[in-house]
């Protein structure tokens, strides 16, 4: 052949700089953007406040000052002090682990709407074998119970994994459905036959000293438990098993494209459960660690949400195990910094809330930062929809 | 003649790329005006510009002698422009009228509502009707799309076009999924329209038929255009030549074949659809080590579903499959594979690669689990995959900025290379290779052609399936004619002729002296 070859060298476009940057400029977007609204809820507020004469003790700010303080606020009680920044790292550990479950997920082509149930199994099975257990060394004890809120929340997580694989039937339906069955479930456990009796609320016995996650910093009185770093060697390892294992790829190729896996001699349908387990097991551990770490008992009713906002989380980072630590950590930022920006600014915590929906709003429609940045899309991008949403 | 369109000095860059350099194209009313090129010589960007999907960097484009500035297809379709894609831009669950008022619909009634008024189907149904009369494009106006065969399908996005009052009508790849009838009817169609007028820009690179139809050939390469001719003073060879820039072989250069031992024997095979009806019936055939057995048919007549089912990916009803002796039927894919199967898919982006892979993990797709990309079966060694990619790209001329672009940003003719790098990467006994050049350009068909020819000269049995019939006739050292889920004859290559597989393909048989 007389055709020359290309010299290869790699290559990387302005564009794909910009593609990285874009989840950062939907958080500073939906920041702007929550200002604009906390703004014109005090112009509102005060407005109607002067409408009651007499009675404007509602506040002496300004819009400029409340707004200042609000944000102020927000940012010192995430990150003010020694203590602050060790409950926000608390509050992020969940968000990571459940992240990652619910970005193995996608990336398996799986939506994983379950995590809450999953992470309530999860929950449940590591207090039950931590407070069952006597005896055991504290080594063996806590592995012993991550394992069993791993197991818990990935066989749970098996179910609508097989459902798929073997009948066909959305993910999305089931994990839904599941998480009612979950939670419902373990309310009753803990109501019930699992009830500390002597407890004065509904909640299980406390976990032995044995089954406790150490303290980060023991000679502190900071609660920031080792939980951290569990979860980010998770990332290290989930980062791990997608991108440099057989699994991984088979995972990933389901994920992409299940023609090209079929194709390719993989089982779909097993790679389906495996992903769900692996997803289920992330979002189980997550529960496990909440519970070792910091709360050592389970509380009836105690609605998390972990689970909910791990799907936003997994957004944000776009799957990507990196990702998921400063995605997390924003949220956990968000969920912790909430209430000093309340007290300082005397706002609705439903504030951070609007905030956090936001974000997910602008990261989950791109279009829209990419208009307001005059980011072109990159060339040769397919708009890729979440597949299987209307049986296909 | 008056000139319909001109694009003056069009100039688009992308970054690393000079995808249009100082193009002149114009188009004089009532020509059909054929654009040749390979993929990613330019002419889709040169389209995307006229039709105001890309701005271009320079130039400027006049339609009817006033310059036009085009921000978007909406005001391309306003100015009289008009776009068949290659792939349909059609709801399936619609009627033919549906699809052809979407976006532009008339409300009858209840005025004061604006677009939410009654829909006025009546009108555009009479309006329908009429530009089929006129143009020679028959079509039940009531039909749903999804009913129709895939002609009729193109004819509904030429009256869409019609129908939104185009005067240059913009046709992307329009015979590649046509039968050989199919593009004759097109060929007429095309000939009425310019009879009354309208303008052509006929976007293809098949040589064969730019020289049927068209009154004028500009040939693109590199984004430059390198030529215009007449068709009366061209040849397919001289199109081709200033097409890739080098002299090209048309035919394939090939020895006679010296077939050994069966390889794949197939016997009485079935295959049934989801409904029960068996598209594969009772088929048998085999295939030898060194020999080309091609298989002609028109398209939708079982071929698909053959080669599902010995690939494994598709279930066998009954009846044996033997690949060296060893009986395969329904054994799955996987083990397909390993038994030493190449599989040229015939859909190359729905089974044959990953988009958002790179091309370095394109490259292990059937293979990611054995050494040396993993040495036990569960962690890889992606510098071997990496390796394997440098090779392979440069063995196989996968025109590529690095190993690590992702699948999908390469042009198709690079993307069919690089599932033919990874398929004849392997071991194999026998290769499957199902329309293998489809879409792809002059320099890749001839590349893939002399690869195939390569490995049967190796001692592989192949098995060629396409709807191509130069290619079964330049490849094939056997022809088997599939017609309504049957092989009804077999032929040596020698005595084939064009004729005798076009009505065998038609299912009329000649009685054998």
């Amino acid at each position: 052949m007389s055709a020359t070859t290309q010299p290869i060298k790699p290559k990387i476009d302005r564009s794909q700089i910009m593609e990285a940057l874009i989840p950062v400029l939907a958080v500073i977007t939906a920041l702007i953007a929550g200002a604009i609204i906390i703004m014109v809820s005090q112009l509102i507020s005060a407005n109607l406040a002067t409408g009651f004469k007499g009675v404007s003790s509602a506040s002496t700010k300004t819009p400029w000052q409340t707004l200042i303080s609000a944000y102020v606020g927000l940012f010192q009680g995430a990150f003010g002090s020694p203590r602050a920044i060790s409950e926000t790292l608390i509050a992020t550990t969940p968000y990571i682990l459940t992240g990652l479950a619910v970005a193995v997920g996608f990336r398996g082509g799986l939506f994983n709407i379950g995590a809450e149930g999953q992470y309530y199994v999860g929950s449940i099975c590591a207090v039950f074998v931590g407070y069952s257990f006597k005896g055991l060394p504290p080594f063996l004890h806590i592995t012993l119970s991550m394992l069993a809120g791993i197991v818990g929340g990935g066989l749970f997580a098996a179910i609508p994994g097989y459902l798929k694989a073997r009948f066909g039937t959305h993910e999305v339906i089931n994990t839904i459905m599941l998480n009612y069955i979950g939670v419902k479930t373990i309310d009753w456990l803990v109501r019930g036959p699992l009830r500390d009796p002597k407890a004065s609320l509904d909640q299980t016995y406390y976990i032995l000293d044995s089954a406790k996650l150490p303290k980060l910093l023991p000679w502190t009185d900071l609660r920031v438990h080792i939980g951290i770093v569990i979860a980010l060697v998770m990332v290290f390892v989930i980062n791990w098993l997608l991108f440099k294992t057989t699994l991984g790829y088979e995972l990933r190729t389901v994920g992409s494209n299940p023609s090209v896996a079929r194709y390719a001699g993989m089982s779909v349908a097993r790679n389906f459960v495996v992903t769900m387990i692996i997803s289920g097991g992330l979002a189980g551990m997550a529960g496990a660690v909440q519970q070792l770490g910091m709360n050592y008992t389970l509380k009836a009713v105690f609605a998390t949400g972990y689970g909910f906002d791990s799907i936003a989380v997994a957004l944000l980072a776009k799957s990507n195990p990196f990702g998921i630590i400063p995605a997390a950590l924003l949220w956990g930022a968000l969920r912790n910094g909430a209430s000093l920006m309340q007290v300082r600014s005397n706002m609705s915590i439903d504030l951070i809330n609007i905030v956090q929906a936001l974000v997910i709003m602008f990261v989950a429609a791109d279009q829209m930062i990419r208009w307001l940045y005059h980011i072109k899309t990159a060339r040769d991008t397919k708009v890729v929809f979440t597949r299987g949403w209307g049986g296909g | 003649m008056t000139l319909a369109l001109q694009m003056k000095g069009i100039t688009k860059r992308f970054p690393g790329v000079l995808a249009n350099d100082k193009i002149d194209f114009d188009l004089e009313k009532g020509e059909i005006h054929a654009l040749l090129g390979e993929n990613g010589a330019g002419k889709t960007t040169l389209m995307n510009i006229l039709y105001g999907l890309y701005r271009p960097d320079e130039g400027h484009i006049f339609l009817d002698g006033k310059e036009l500035i085009i921000h978007s297809p909406h005001d391309a379709i306003r100015s009289g422009l008009g776009m068949v894609h290659q792939h349909f831009m059609l709801v399936p669950v619609m009627t033919v009228t549906e699809n052809i008022v979407l976006g532009v619909e008339q409300t009858d009634r209840l005025k004061f509502l604006g677009r939410l008024g009654h829909l006025d189907l009546n009108t555009a149904r009479e309006k329908i009707r009429d530009l089929s009369h006129q143009y020679g494009l028959d079509v039940d106006p009531d039909a749903y799309i999804k009913d129709l065969p895939v002609g009729m399908q193109q004819r509904v996005e030429i009256i869409k076009a019609l129908y939104r009052q185009a005067k240059v009508l913009i046709l992307d790849e329009p015979t590649a999924v046509l039968t050989p009838q199919e593009i004759e009817d097109l060929f007429k169609v095309l000939h009425s329209l310019t009879d009354k007028g309208i303008s052509v820009i006929f976007i293809t690179h098949k040589l064969k038929e730019v020289l049927a139809i068209s009154d004028r050939i500009t040939v693109l390469r590199n984004g430059k255009v390198v030529g215009s001719a007449k068709p009366e003073e061209s040849t397919e060879f001289t199109l081709a030549c200033s097409m890739v820039g080098r002299d090209v072989i048309l035919t394939v250069e090939k020895e006679s074949a010296k077939p050994k031992e069966v390889i794949l024997d197939v016997k009485d095979l079935r295959v049934d659809d989801h409904r029960g009806q068996s598209t594969v019936c009772g088929t048998s055939f085999f295939v030898r080590s060194g020999e080309v057995l091609g298989i002609a048919g028109v398209q939708g007549n079982g071929q698909t579903e053959l080669v599902e089912a010995l690939t494994g990916l598709c279930h066998v009803a009954s009846g044996k499959m033997f690949l060296q002796g060893n009986d395969v039927t329904n054994a799955g894919s996987r083990q397909v594979i390993q038994t030493g199967v190449a599989h040229i898919p015939e859909d190359r982006h729905e089974y044959g690669m990953v988009f958002g892979y790179s091309i370095a993990d394109n490259l292990v797709l059937c293979s990611y689990y054995q050494p040396p990309f993993s040495q036990n079966g569960f962690v890889m060694d992606n510098n071997a995959v990496d390796e394997n990619a440098r090779k392979l790209v440069k063995e196989y001329d996968i025109r590529t900025p690095s190993i690590y672009t992702l699948g999908q940003s390469l042009s198709g003719g690079n993307q069919q290379k690089m599932v033919v790098a990874r398929e004849f990467s392997r071991p194999i006994r026998l290769l499957i290779a199902s329309q293998p050049t489809r879409g792809l350009d002059v320099g890749s068909i001839e590349f893939i052609h002399k690869r195939i020819i390569e490995q049967r000269d190796h001692g592989v049995a192949v098995l060629l399936v396409s709807a191509e019939l130069d290619e079964i006739m330049s490849l094939s050292d056997r022809i088997a004619v599939m017609y309504r889920g049957q092989i009804i004859e077999t032929l040596d290559a020698q005595d084939a002729t064009r004729e005798g597989l076009g009505l065998l393909m038609a299912g009329i048989r000649k009685e054998k002296v």
